[in-house]
């Protein structure tokens, strides 16, 4: 699955990651769901943002690609910027 | 050093599932705030850590060390940001919450 150069203990370090990544998207996505306020769907959406860029680094390590890593931080830049924009943008606007 | 990459990689993962499940949890949103952006942030940090030594060159390490600086440091700020708004906004806390120094100060008036 992984490129075959990876050493099989990282090997089995990155499937173990990708599954509790995997299960932390699925719960961030419930809080999406059935959220109290818009607030808590802009936390929710800041935390989808963080664990993308966990499924770049464990993607960057397991397929060799140091590239992936300056897409990691496009996504911080553009995560921060975004919940910053959204929490303005809450505080004024109708909220309900 | 395979091992100590493998353990940093699967203690990361295992911050990021538990910032996950305290979002899911929680019963107000001040505390889900709380859970996602201090563990969220800390499992970042842990994988990019592992990245940094997996690869072991100069270039690798100078861009996750940049985005461990960049993003430990303005995750709080973005919380904050948001934390003020809610406030601001009215948004309650969790019923069983002792105190509320905000308001006792009386610097910040929430709109409701």
């Amino acid at each position: 699955m992984f490129s075959e150069a990876t050493p099989f203990s990282i090997q089995i370090a990155l499937i173990l990651a990708l599954i509790l990544l995997l299960a932390a998207f699925a719960l961030a996505l419930l809080r999406i769901g059935n959220a109290d306020s818009a607030f808590d769907r802009v936390v929710a959406l800041d935390l989808v943002g963080g664990i993308c860029l966990c499924f770049l680094v464990v993607f960057a390590i397991g397929f060799e690609q140091q590239i992936l890593l300056d897409s990691a931080f496009a996504l911080a830049v553009m995560s921060y910027l975004g919940t910053v924009a959204f929490a303005r943008y809450l505080e004024k606007g109708r909220m309900k | 050093m395979n091992l100590i990459v493998a353990i940093l990689i699967v203690l990361g993962a295992s911050f990021a599932f538990i910032a996950a499940l305290g979002v899911h949890r929680m019963p107000d949103f001040y505390m889900r705030m709380h859970a996602a952006t201090k563990a969220g942030a800390f499992g970042a940090l842990l994988l990019l850590l592992a990245a940094a030594l997996y690869f072991g060159t100069l270039r690798g390490a100078i861009t996750s060390i940049a985005v461990i600086v960049f993003f430990y440091s303005t995750t709080p700020v973005a919380a904050q940001t948001l934390a003020e708004s809610a406030y601001r906004r009215g948004i309650k806390m969790w019923e069983r919450s002792k105190t509320d120094r905000l308001k006792e100060s009386g610097e910040i008036q929430p709109e409701d």
